[in-house]
């Protein structure tokens, strides 16, 4: 049904689809997890590579392969700066690749690790990073299986950049994707979010601010477990990185045709967030986490698997924040504290510190 | 957060929406200025709640809407020259100029950072004796104690290599511009707080009194808000027009004496262009020729560029409360969020782009009868 | 027009020229000029847009307003013009 009803009704349509932006040169915003991302993708790589395993737009592709479901997933951290309160680029690139794999439901086994290195870049440096890397494979329990390194000339990189990619087996009778939201199902959120985007913010140059806040880097494949052995039939699961929580849902509206509707007092924003987000004018909503997901459950099982989720050390702050409606099909919608109602869009780019 | 949380509270809030419904007999036009407060009203979903016999029109001021087209054309011939570091505030790099914005031009290999305040530009002149540093001095008159400081503080630093691009503008002319334009719609103002926290009140008795409307400072808090709504509906309701402060905790009277010792020191007021309404005159500052050794229009010698606003787009209008978004033609065909024509599409909280969200919302779905979502202002 | 947030301030730096001052922000401290501030001690309240203090923050307006917002309603109809007074003792009206 929301399949059809995407359909009849595609909100993106409203606007005809814009042409790739007459800009003609990448800008930051292509690589920020809005509108412009996914343009990118939908004009430019999707067209070009011209399959239909890449269209699905989740974290993680699921391949057939020798009998067996496989999660597939790659992803490239370039971080500024390297290290930062709560962890390091290190801990980045193996979390994020595993949460991808575990946002559709596998158990993420193998990972390769590519460095680009500067000229110039302290050794220390990449130990440091390496070792991360290391430290949290064995936490998240995989194994760095293959590896390679390139170096660039001086100014032609940013210190260090690395690409992981990560497969995983997806256990039988598991299929979670962004189009398998339904009307009624829970919206949970795994903790409190904005932690890692205030966190890279407060030590960003000419943005430093003091702050006693660390990223929330993490393995979340656990967790997913624990939720899995509750019931297999979770719907969707995202880690909301880059945009936010909002560019998540958003996702997740406009590839199932479903609407979102959230509570805003629900959803857990803790206080120093909050108050940076206020003095720099940015919407807690759009702000990167690197260890939360959010689940859309279907609401018979919601209270077991919140139960689940809070019984896990990376889930002990799980809320309900939501619900997944047939109103507004592709879009997200926030009750505010007062009572009233505003749309929360998927942002354009990356969200910027404003006066106004 | 003190001074925050206890002015959200939605207990409070029902009871000031309750007393403003009880106060509300008959229709009222209220215009907040600010930008600012739009975006909390927005935010909040406060102009859902009001009762329908109070209608608020959101204001031109939003110092990065208004900043004319042509303004954004210099700050973009700067910003690409080789040699320079332009600064801004994060909002100004995304708004369109003719062909490209300041995006763009870093993309394209221009050095343009986002700066928290005008002092971290001026400690990268500081740091960057090489390069010159232009920082886009935009804002009202709440911004313009900062950026003032930072011209200050480089003469007395005796740093030649940084200079303001400057698009100041001030209230109290575009007050008046509103208020004179033939159709105006305009009964009774919410006046911006923190723009009285610098200035004071004085210039407001003569405009309320001039143009019979109430002007209530009014600050940005949904109960603060709420009450300025309160406040000017009941001198509506009750005929009169006076300047009342709704923001006493961070409005006086005299404003702040010293900050404006501090504009009247670096800028002097001038005509300004303002983008969507055009020339309003003396709305805007600009630097004393004391100063004039860090103007960047004279240092890049940009003044030449001359840019004429598109026809087609009718922001001035909205802007005033003269006409819906949706009573545009270019509404939604070639102006959207995605390709902003003016100033109003460009803003998140900008009449147009709020008007573009809600209509997607509304969009008819294939159930009968859920066409129009519950508690969002239908759209004509 | 403007983003301005509350805070506290925490430290002053006298020797700092223009005179700065670190504001916390309910656990998010940065550093603003106190300069058209200049009589704000440690402790109190200004409000901030740009790294510049804008303003003190006056407590007792502040909690007038709200005892204000409280008593609507309830006042009205014990006292009639309940506001005015109260704005009155607010010294605003």
């Amino acid at each position: 049904m929301p399949e059809q009803l995407a359909e009849v009704v595609d909100p993106a349509n409203w606007t005809c689809p814009a042409p790739l932006r007459d800009q003609g040169v990448v800008v930051m915003g292509h690589g920020g997890g809005g509108a412009l991302s996914a343009e990118l993708m939908e004009q430019v790589f999707t067209p070009a590579y011209g399959n239909a395993t890449l269209a699905g737009l989740a974290d993680s592709a699921v391949l057939e392969l020798g009998g067996t479901r496989l999660a597939f997933s790659t992803d490239s951290y370039v971080v500024r700066p390297l290290f930062f309160p709560g962890g390091s680029l290190g801990d980045l690139a193996v979390n994020g690749t595993v949460n991808d794999l575990a946002m559709s439901g596998a158990r993420p086994a193998y990972l390769s690790a590519a460095f680009v290195l500067e000229e110039g870049v302290e050794l220390t440096v990449v130990e440091r990073i390496a070792r991360a890397m290391g430290a949290a494979a064995g936490t998240a329990g995989v194994t760095i299986a293959t590896g390679d390194t390139k170096v660039v000339e001086s100014g032609h990189g940013d210190g260090v950049y690395v690409t992981t990619a990560g497969v995983g087996l997806v256990p039988d009778g598991v299929d979670i994707r962004p189009q398998r939201a339904r009307p009624g199902d829970a919206v949970i959120v795994s903790g409190p979010i904005g932690l890692h985007g205030v966190a890279i913010m407060s030590v960003r140059e000419g943005l430093e601010f003091g702050v006693e806040i660390a990223s929330d880097t993490a393995p979340l494949a656990d967790l997913v477990a624990a939720m899995l052995a509750v019931t297999s039939d979770i719907h969707v699961l995202r880690d909301p990185t880059r945009g936010g929580l909002a560019a998540s849902l958003n996702e997740i509206a406009r590839a199932s045709g479903t609407g979102v509707r959230l509570q805003e007092r629900a959803i857990p924003v803790p206080d120093a967030v909050a108050n940076a987000c206020g003095f720099l004018g940015l919407d807690p909503l759009y702000v990167a986490n690197e260890g939360r997901l959010v689940a859309f459950v279907p609401p018979a099982e919601a209270e077991q698997v919140l139960a689940a989720m809070r019984a896990h050390p990376q889930g002990a702050g799980a809320t309900l924040i939501g619900e997944c409606v047939a109103d507004h099909p592709g879009m997200v919608v926030v009750a505010t504290g007062l009572g009233g109602t505003r749309v929360v869009d998927l942002p354009l780019g990356e969200q910027l510190p404003r006066i106004c | 957060m003190k001074y925050i949380d206890e002015f959200n509270d939605p207990e409070l809030a029902r009871r000031l929406l309750d007393e403003i419904r009880a106060t509300a007999t008959r229709p009222w036009a209220l215009m907040e200025v600010c930008g600012g407060q739009t975006h909390s009203i927005i935010r909040h979903g406060i102009d859902q709640l009001l009762p329908e016999q109070v209608e608020l029109i959101h204001g031109p001021g939003c110092p990065v809407c208004v900043t004319p087209l042509e303004v954004i054309d210099k700050a973009l011939e700067i910003a690409a020259r080789p040699g320079v570091i332009f600064c801004s505030f994060g909002d100004m790099l995304r708004v369109p100029g003719t062909g490209r914005d300041l995006f763009r031009v870093k993309g394209e290999g221009g050095d343009v950072r986002v700066v928290y305040s005008p002092l971290d530009a001026l400690e990268l002149a500081r740091r960057h004796p090489d390069r010159e540093v232009v920082f886009f001095a935009i804002g009202f008159e709440t911004t313009a104690p900062a950026n003032a400081m930072a011209v200050h503080q480089a003469r007395r630093l005796g740093l030649s290599n940084f200079s303001l691009l400057v698009s100041h503008v001030r209230v109290p002319p575009a007050v008046e511009a509103i208020m004179t334009a033939p159709a105006c719609r305009v009964q009774g103002f919410l006046a911006a707080g923190h723009v009285c926290s610098v200035m004071g009140t004085a210039e407001y008795p003569e405009l309320a009194e001039r143009f019979g409307v109430p002007m209530v400072v009014t600050g940005f808090e949904p109960l603060d808000i709420l009450e300025g709504i309160r406040r000017a509906v009941r001198q509506l309701e009750r005929g009169e027009h006076r300047v009342e402060n709704a923001y006493p905790r961070a409005v006086r009277e005299e404003g702040n004496p010293a900050a404006v010792r501090m504009i009247e020191e670096v800028f002097e007021v001038t005509d300004r262009s303002w983008r969507g309404i055009g020339p309003i005159p003396a709305s805007g500052w600009r630097l004393r020729d004391a100063f004039r050794a860090y103007d960047a229009e004279h240092r890049f010698d940009v003044t030449g560029i001359r840019t004429e606003e598109p026809a087609e787009c009718r922001s001035g209008e909205v802007l005033q409360g003269l006409i819906k978004p949706t009573e545009c033609a270019a509404f939604g065909t070639t102006c959207t969020p995605r390709t902003p024509l003016g100033a109003t599409m460009v803003s998140s909280e900008g009449a147009c782009a709020a008007y573009y969200l809600y209509r997607r919302m509304s969009a008819p779905t294939p159930q009968a009868g859920r066409a129009t979502h519950e508690g969002v202002a239908p759209v004509a | 027009m403007c983003l301005a947030v509350p805070g506290k301030v925490v430290a002053i730096d006298d020797s700092a020229d223009p005179l700065t001052g670190l504001i916390d922000f309910g656990g998010v401290q940065k550093q603003a000029c106190l300069e058209y501030v200049p009589e704000v001690r440690v402790g109190e309240y200004v409000i901030v847009h740009v790294g510049f203090a804008l303003q003190r923050l006056d407590e007792e307006s502040a909690l007038a307003s709200l005892k204000l917002f409280e008593e609507l309603g309830l006042l009205e109809e014990e006292f009639g013009d309940a506001w005015e007074q109260a704005a009155k003792e607010a010294g605003t009206a």
